[in-house]
């Protein structure tokens, strides 16, 4: 039952990144990341992480995508149609050549099986997965809570500071 | 597979109840208006009016479905279903009652009580922005395009003090369980005589969430996104029949999604205080709390309506002054204050 | 039948390679940009699975920085990008090549 679920949020994800890579109107490609990220947020859900499927709905699915989508709108993307893919004859092969290189890589991959057999670890992990969670945030990385808390503070004030329109100066 | 049928069947009861209660609060509004502004409302249609949603969705299915020639049809297709789908699944993990006999086996008047339940709220919170960015800007027009951005922004801004304000609930219940929090509620009593709802305890919480839960679903006095429609347009101006149907069934359903939330949350959910001792499995007491439920969801069911009715409406820079200075650092504020009297009550 | 963790090696590698060719191909600042989320989210994937795998907490944890900073980096991004819209009138990076206009 699980193999069934996993090919089948696999086979969302894939599809939906090769047509995010291959739409040529940016809201298409917004959408289409909506789903990989959906499927991401179900494969979370098989691999027993409940928070992080959560949090993955409401701060990429939710937040993220809907500032690309304000963005892509505000700026009138949609319509345009001159932004083509590939430009120049070297860039396609040497793109061919890189996923050439990352597909070895993968079969690479599968064909070195990983040797250690799954560890058990704490089953607190997966059936309290929120408390346990917490508490790992709390007390072993506390300091990284911090400074992400700090990064997201420096975020917030340097985009005010870079979109504020300077009112001195002319606009046109 | 004992499993998936009882939850299958407890999914389409839940989708019946929920659908006919959004039909009939349609009619709700419209009465309960009436009678505010010294009128009757629709009486003519069954008595008391009561065939007027049967009326009304007749009149929806019946009438042409004009799809504008100049609009993205794709996503203005999609984008309707993709504001009602996130309103109405918010329903699954509601604890409408505690257990009901039924054959012989006790049955969770709940459809799935997921451990994230408060985060899945949230979540579908979040993705009824999508339905409405979408439909405006589908509709290839200035102002509807206009239209949705404002009201996503107000529905995104208001979606932080939502989730901050819930912390504090949180915080006494420990769980992101909406079955937990609600058994929390009902098996204690403060200062002895008090159900030991969250409303009494975390008072401030329930103000915000509830004006929160206002500005969410688009209701007066965030009421923007439906009356730019009267000032210019908004962003369901180039719908018709089928799909501004749904555009409203979605806003009348995360009414009622807000209002069983409140409920449970703050309330007690289907908590009969003073009546029923905890522990009671009997078929009049299961009846009888899925009642209670209903009657505090209909109560702020029809606060929804009754502030509509007698609030004028926030101009934009009020609704976001509101969100961002106001209910912001209140909700922070909230936290702090909750965190410091669990601390010193220890 | 758990699902094995090599498994989710080769859809984390697919998905990044889809990432990357995106980077490459594209030539919306905006879509670049998005590519760069689906490499992270598969970096995510990546380290949820072997937090399976190995059975600790931590890839977890992990998970929720990469996904907090990948938001400041977002709001940054398209700040950066609007910036650039407003003086440029363009996000098509094969045009943004000079310094000065």
């Amino acid at each position: 039952m699980e193999s069934l679920f996993f090919f089948i949020f696999a086979a969302v994800a894939v599809v939906s990144a090769l047509l995010l890579v291959t739409f040529r109107n940016p809201v298409y490609c917004a959408l289409s990341l909506v789903a990989t990220f959906f499927a991401i947020a179900g494969h979370f859900v098989l691999l027993n992480a409940y928070f992080l499927a959560a949090v993955q709905v409401i701060v990429y699915a939710g937040a993220i995508m809907v500032l690309f989508l304000f963005v892509i709108m505000l700026l009138n993307m949609g319509h345009s149609s001159a932004l083509e893919v590939v430009a120049g004859k070297y860039r396609r092969v040497a793109v061919v050549l890189l996923m050439a290189v990352l597909v070895a890589q993968l079969g690479l991959m599968v064909g070195r099986q990983i040797g250690v057999s799954p560890e058990p670890g704490d089953p607190a992990l997966f059936s309290e997965n929120i408390p346990y969670i917490g508490k790992l945030l709390y007390t072993d990385f506390l300091l990284p809570f911090e400074i992400a808390s700090m990064i997201l503070l420096v975020a917030l004030v340097g985009v005010m500071v870079m979109v504020k329109k300077d009112p001195a100066k002319a606009d046109h | 597979m004992d499993f998936a049928i009882e939850s299958l069947i407890k999914v389409v009861v839940m989708l019946g109840a929920l659908l006919t209660v959004v039909a009939y609060l349609v009619l709700a509004e419209r009465k309960v208006s009436a009678y505010i502004q010294n009128r009757l409302g629709p009486n003519r249609v069954g008595p008391w009016g009561l065939l007027q949603p049967l009326a009304d969705g007749l009149k929806f299915l019946f009438k042409e479905d004009v799809i504008p020639g100049h609009v993205n049809r794709i996503i203005y297709i999609m984008a309707p279903p993709a504001i009602l789908i996130p309103a109405l699944m918010a329903f699954a993990i509601v604890p409408v009652g505690d257990t009901i006999p039924i054959m012989g086996k006790q049955i969770q008047v709940q459809v799935a009580n997921v451990n994230i339940g408060v985060l899945y709220l949230l979540a579908l919170a979040s993705l009824g922005v999508y339905g409405i960015v979408l439909g405006g800007w589908a509709s290839n027009n200035k102002y509807a395009l206009l239209g949705g951005i404002r009201a996503s922004a107000q529905m995104i801004s208001y979606e932080l003090s939502l989730g901050l304000s819930l912390i504090g609930v949180l915080m006494i219940s420990g769980s992101l369980r909406l079955g937990d929090i609600v058994a929390l509620q009902a098996n204690q009593s403060l200062l002895g005589f008090l159900p030991a709802w969250n409303v009494f305890t975390q008072p401030l919480a329930f103000l915000l969430f509830t004006v929160a839960a206002f500005a969410e679903a688009n209701r007066l006095p965030f009421d923007l996104p439906e009356s730019e429609q009267e000032l210019v347009a908004g962003y369901h101006a180039e719908y018709s029949s089928m799909k501004f149907a749904m555009f409203f069934m979605a806003e009348y359903a995360s009414m009622v999604t807000a209002s069983a939330v409140i409920a449970t949350l703050f309330f007690g959910g289907w908590h009969v205080p003073w009546l029923i001792q905890p522990g009671d499995q009997s078929l009049f007491a299961s009846l009888l709390k899925i009642f209670s439920f209903v009657v505090k969801t209909g109560f702020f069911m029809f606060l929804f309506l009754w502030v509509r009715w007698t609030l004028p409406r926030f101009r934009y820079d009020q609704v976001m002054w509101l969100g961002w200075k106001v209910m912001l650092p209140l909700a922070i504020l909230n936290v702090f204050l909750t965190g410091l009297v669990m601390t010193l009550a220890r | 039948m758990v699902v094995p963790v090599s498994y989710y090696m080769i859809l984390s590698a697919l998905l990044f390679s889809i990432g990357v060719a995106g980077v490459l191909i594209r030539r919306n600042a905006i879509v670049i940009f998005m590519c760069i989320e689906l490499m992270l989210n598969a970096v995510n994937l990546l380290f949820v699975a072997f937090a399976r795998h190995h059975g600790s907490g931590e890839g977890q944890v992990f998970v929720f920085f990469v996904m907090a900073v990948a938001a400041a980096e977002v709001a940054v991004g398209l700040a950066i990008i609007i910036a650039l819209f407003r003086n440029r009138e363009t996000v098509d990076v094969g045009e943004v090549n000079l310094l000065k206009l």
